[in-house]
């Protein structure tokens, strides 16, 4: 069956981004002038406003920032299977935020702050997905 | 800092039927708005001189509307590619298109088809291009979806509860009950909040606004000027617009925003407050603008009527109704009059300044505070009588 839903366009910037993921890499910028880590990726970084900067694997960890759970399917024939489904907003602990899913979880079983690690869903040959399951507190 | 205090009045408002299939064009929609606007205010077309509006690709440029409605030479046109943020800046923007010289009379007007053309709820372009690549492929796309994010977080930090949403849902509707205007009318209750469908935990259908087709006009002109018009002015005392850090890449993306549980009020409250010369307190009615119900709680807190995280008690209890110590959205708002992206609180303010609200009349109103926007930046206006 065709992939149906949204895929990522990426561009000039986003490319090492995608190119990553397709490796099972959740990467990110990293300042090289001033050290700031930024997601979504920019041509500037917005703490000192230099172009100069390397991409640095995150170690995929975070918490959940804040989540919903998408009941009501939009569009409908697009998303109706999927439902209910979590998007959450993961803080990784290297500072920046991410949206993503959760899965491997109840939708009703998410709660803020909850231990989350990346993990990788290829959704066509050219894209793959990062996507974020819970992982025990220590981690 | 807004430095026009009271210098620059409404002094004409139009609006059309707010249905759900108007069956007609979005011109022709902003140019029956822009006419009795004209009208209410007592001049004529051919005084009109200068055009503000916003749009979201959903609209028709001012010249268009200029050319149906036949004004002779149009000095100033804007359109502002925004959402509802720009409901209030549209006014305020009229009043320094004319301080500056640039036009003497200048309609503001938001039209839209947009229940049966383009719906702002109902989705959006799903190519993921630009920033969208990193939110529309985990099936996150539409307005109550991103919305419903930033609700979650406000009820993460401060217990915020479903039944404080839902005060505000009710209130509202029966506001409604007494407008004509209102696209949704019949009383509702907590209990028919409670079980209304869950759309996008935690909000249900109640917590969203209504999808409208129509159009809402404001005529601006100097004060002095327009105290020499048919009706009584309503005077723009103070205005801002804006919001913090982080702003995003478009009104969707908040992922760089400090933190969900509050919005643009905070960032603009001192600025509108001192152009005003005023403080909460002098507030006698609000529009506060509602695309949902939990974005009210944001600005209530922001803008200083309550401590940051005390906007869901404040709700309850019987202070925002219309016996209320601080009666809000006394047309019903977004959630049940109609969603003309804001545009159409303005209307009910000066309605209500003006003392022709009807049956839903607030006594003594002298004040009345707008607000427009729900997410990383907005406008906010205080108008007198």
């Amino acid at each position: 069956m065709t992939y149906n839903k949204p895929l990522p366009a990426e561009n000039v910037e986003t490319k090492p981004f995608w190119d990553a993921c397709r490796q099972g890499k959740l990467t990110l910028q990293r300042c090289t002038n001033c050290g700031h880590h930024r997601f979504p990726p920019t041509y500037f970084c917005s703490k000192c406003n230099s172009a100069e900067h390397e991409w640095i694997e995150s170690k995929g960890l975070g918490r959940v920032f804040s989540w919903i759970v998408v009941r009501h399917p939009v569009p409908r024939d697009v998303y109706a299977a999927d439902v209910p489904y979590v998007v959450a907003l993961i803080a990784l602990d290297e500072g920046v935020r991410i949206p993503s899913n959760i899965v491997g979880i109840e939708p009703e079983k998410v709660t803020a702050g909850m231990r989350v690690r990346v993990t990788f869903r290829q959704v066509t040959p050219e894209i793959t997905l990062p996507l974020f399951e819970p992982v025990p507190e220590q981690q | 800092m807004y430095s026009l205090r009271d210098k620059y009045a409404i002094a004409g408002i139009g609006y059309t039927d707010f249905s759900k299939k108007s069956g007609r064009t979005v011109r022709s929609l902003a140019s029956e708005a822009c006419l009795k606007a004209i009208d209410d205010s007592g001049l004529k077309v051919a005084d009109i001189d200068g055009f503000v509006s916003f749009n979201f690709n959903d609209s028709v440029p001012a010249i268009s509307v200029a050319t149906e409605i036949g004004v002779p030479a149009a000095r100033y046109a804007n359109d502002f590619l925004s959402g509802g943020n720009a409901a209030n800046m549209i006014v305020l923007t009229a009043a320094a298109v004319i301080e500056a010289g640039l036009a003497e009379t200048v309609l503001c007007y938001r039209a839209m088809n947009g229940r049966s053309g383009f719906r702002l709820g109902g989705g959006r372009d799903l190519s993921a291009h630009g920033i969208t690549q990193f939110t529309a492929p985990f099936g996150w796309i539409t307005y109550p979806q991103a919305m419903a994010m930033w609700c979650r977080r406000h009820m993460i930090e401060y217990g915020t509860t479903a039944d404080q949403l839902g005060e505000l849902a009710v209130t509202f509707r029966s506001n409604a009950v007494n407008n004509t205007r209102a696209m949704q009318r019949d009383p509702i209750t907590m209990d028919d909040y409670r079980n209304s469908r869950m759309i996008v935990d935690p909000f249900r259908m109640l917590d969203i606004c209504l999808e409208t087709d129509g159009a809402c006009a404001v005529l601006v002109t100097s004060a002095e000027r327009a105290r020499d018009l048919k009706r009584k002015p309503v005077y723009i005392s103070g205005g801002a617009y804006g919001g913090g850090p982080n702003q995003g890449e478009d009104l969707f993306d908040a992922i760089r925003w400090p933190d969900q549980s509050h919005n643009y009020a905070k960032y603009i409250a001192d600025d509108l407050w001192r152009s005003a010369g005023m403080g909460p307190s002098d507030i006698d009615i609000a529009q506060i603008y509602d695309c949902f119900t939990y974005s009210v709680i944001m600005q209530l807190e922001g803008l200083g009527f309550c401590k940051e995280g005390e906007g869901g008690p404040f709700v309850q209890g019987g202070r925002i109704t219309r016996d209320g110590a601080l009666p809000l959205n006394t047309h019903g708002g977004l959630l049940s009059e109609g969603y003309i992206h804001g545009l159409n609180h303005v209307i009910e303010a000066v309605q209500q300044l003006r003392g022709d609200a009807g049956p839903r009349q607030i006594a003594d109103v002298e004040t009345c505070l707008t607000t427009a926007g729900a997410m990383t930046c907005g406008s906010a206006m205080v108008l007198r009588n």
